[in-house]
């Protein structure tokens, strides 16, 4: 069991990671990595929110949803949960830590409708996966989007000195290196097949 | 209980649910739990009616005891501020949004009150009063163009077939124009202001909306060959050239460019143009817009932006006849005898106000000129003003 815990961690995190494998979350992804320190602020409170609501959502399919056989509704409720507690982490970190508040700001909101948040849990659910698995499963995601993030943020820091034609600046260099790097991450496909 | 109910009060709903809910609805490949299932029975209907209605509750009353717990106390000038603010989001101030803008200016002191671009001076005021710093007065400033040269005024190099783009029409031999200095007229400027302030006349010059334009420098930036500049709202007499070419060139390559005569410099009665590069330049410290320098431009090269200027009057009561308007006046426009009352040729008043500030006896205010009495001279002349 401990084994398939550990591979579906390192599959989510590099195999099939969100960013560069799925293409899923590409809005927070170059919404964010302008800087490292909001980079890695976003990649904290992305992965806290996830395995928050994997485990919330896990506990409402397993015991409500398919009692009831209401597997149909996966998508409306998965949302339901994750959109009712981001508001409530978003109205925590106003009080308890503000100046992360202000520099995550919008992007929080973001992640109510983020397509991995709500990917997540649908993988859990489609793969019937049981909570330690899903909590696995939310984990290396989280651990694959910070990768991600915090190997965007410190190429993109350095692409500030670099002599990028006009046409090129900001976001259609960061999607050339993007493209880069799901070529990069090519490499690890295949090693483990679930 | 619900289903009973309806089969024996109400057959018709019920077979209308039966038919919707029950039956019909094909439901292979939705997934989940109900795969197997052929029809969605109506108690999965009462299920997920009720388990949504729980979850909601649940979840409402989650977020209000959260937001009760953690409420967080803002600043009442804050939204005060947000509210004088107009909105727009645009980040002209430099801060992420009014609401940002609206914070940094109560929270912090060395945020200053005027940054809000598009809300002006009467936002400055406001802000000012709610957070008690003092106000700061800004000089409003417009995007001012350095070209009058349009396609019926100036010549071309030769004729131009790419990309209808200044930055692209630059890069072959540096534009079509017969003048170096003076705008392509592809319109680079309207399309990178962010305010729809600039919109390109019929003759191919871009035509700045004073209402619109907050500034902000976008245009300047764009344009490749520099005929935008940013200059004071209020001097709203400009010369309307750059050309570096000597007079005889600039005759041959554009009929409304600025030929250096001198004459302006000359007549400004406060000597606030000065030759420069073979092109005369306005001292906007010095200017007081009098409009002297437009009515003696030869080639037309100097734009009044007013559009229609108001003209002197005497109040005849208070005129004591002390004569010194008639000596300041440098179109000979006021007449009248020592001691009597002085009158001013409404035909020959250009607006320039400098009588107004002279007389000892505040006699001499600006009026709209009338007119009825005006006739087609006067409509005539009112077309070169704005022109």
């Amino acid at each position: 069991m401990w084994e398939k815990i550990f591979t579906i961690f390192i599959a989510s995190a590099l195999i099939n990671n969100f960013v560069f494998a799925r293409y899923l979350g590409l809005c927070i992804f170059f919404g964010v990595t302008k800087r490292m320190e909001t980079a890695v602020g976003m990649s904290v409170t992305f992965t806290m929110v996830m395995v928050i609501s994997a485990v919330l959502s896990w506990f409402i399919y397993m015991y409500v949803m398919v009692p009831y056989s209401l597997g149909f509704l996966k998508i409306v409720i998965f949302i339901g949960v994750v959109a009712a507690f981001v508001q409530a982490a978003d109205t925590m970190m106003k009080k308890i830590a503000p100046a992360l508040y202000y520099k995550l700001g919008i992007y929080l909101a973001l992640i109510v409708t983020n397509c991995i948040i709500i990917a997540v849990p649908l993988i859990n659910a489609d793969e019937h996966y049981g909570l330690f698995e899903s909590i696995a499963l939310a984990l290396g995601s989280g651990a694959g989007f910070s990768l991600a993030l915090i190997i965007m943020a410190s190429i993109r820091e350095r692409l500030e000195l670099a002599d990028v034609p006009k046409s090129f600046q900001g976001l259609p260099i960061a999607f050339v290196l993007t493209g880069l790097i799901a070529l990069a991450f090519l490499g690890f496909s295949g090693m483990i097949t679930l | 209980m619900i289903e009973q109910f309806l089969h024996t009060a109400l057959p018709a709903a019920y077979r209308l649910l039966d038919i919707f809910f029950g039956g019909l609805i094909p439901t292979a490949g939705v997934g989940g739990a109900v795969e197997a299932v052929e029809y969605v029975p109506p108690s999965t209907i009462y299920a997920a009616l009720v388990v949504l209605a729980v979850l909601g509750v649940i979840f409402g009353i989650a977020l209000a005891l959260v937001a009760l717990r953690f409420v967080v106390k803002v600043d009442p000038k804050v939204e005060q501020v947000r509210d004088v603010l107009p909105g727009a989001n645009c980040g002209a101030c430099g801060f992420a949004g009014c609401m940002g803008y609206a914070e940094a200016v109560v929270g912090r002191q060395e945020v200053a009150t005027n940054l809000c671009a598009p809300g002006k001076a009467a936002v400055a005021e406001q802000i000012a009063h709610i957070t008690g710093k003092a106000v700061v007065t800004t000089v409003p400033r417009i995007a001012r163009v350095f070209c009058q040269g349009g396609a019926s005024l100036s010549g071309r190099k030769f004729i131009y077939n790419g990309v209808l783009d200044c930055t692209a029409a630059v890069l072959v031999a540096g534009g079509d124009k017969a003048c170096d200095y003076g705008c392509l007229g592809y319109g680079t400027c309207m399309r990178a202001c962010p305010f729809d302030a600039i919109t390109m006349s019929s003759d191919n010059l871009p035509v700045i909306d004073a209402d619109k334009c907050t500034s902000c420098g976008k245009c300047v930036a764009a344009c490749p060959k520099q005929v935008i500049e940013i200059g004071p709202l209020a001097k709203a007499v400009v010369i309307s050239c750059h050309s570096r070419d000597k007079g005889v060139d600039v005759k041959k390559k554009c009929q409304v460019g600025c030929i250096a005569c001198g004459i302006c410099v000359r007549i400004c009665p406060f000597e606030a143009i000065a030759l420069e590069n073979n092109f005369a330049r306005i001292d906007f410290e010095k200017c007081e817009v009098c409009g002297l320098c437009v009515r003696k431009c030869p080639t037309k090269a100097i734009k009044d932006h007013i559009p229609v200027r108001q003209k002197a009057y005497i109040n005849p009561e208070k005129c004591m006849g002390i004569d010194v308007c008639t000596k300041v006046c440098p179109v000979n426009a006021i007449s009248g005898d020592i001691r009597s009352v002085h009158a001013v040729d409404q035909d020959k008043c250009i607006g320039c106000m400098m009588c107004v500030s002279r007389c000892p006896k505040q006699a001499i205010e600006l009026r709209q000129a009338p007119t009825f009495s005006s006739g087609r001279k006067k409509a005539k002349e009112g077309a070169t003003i704005g022109a």
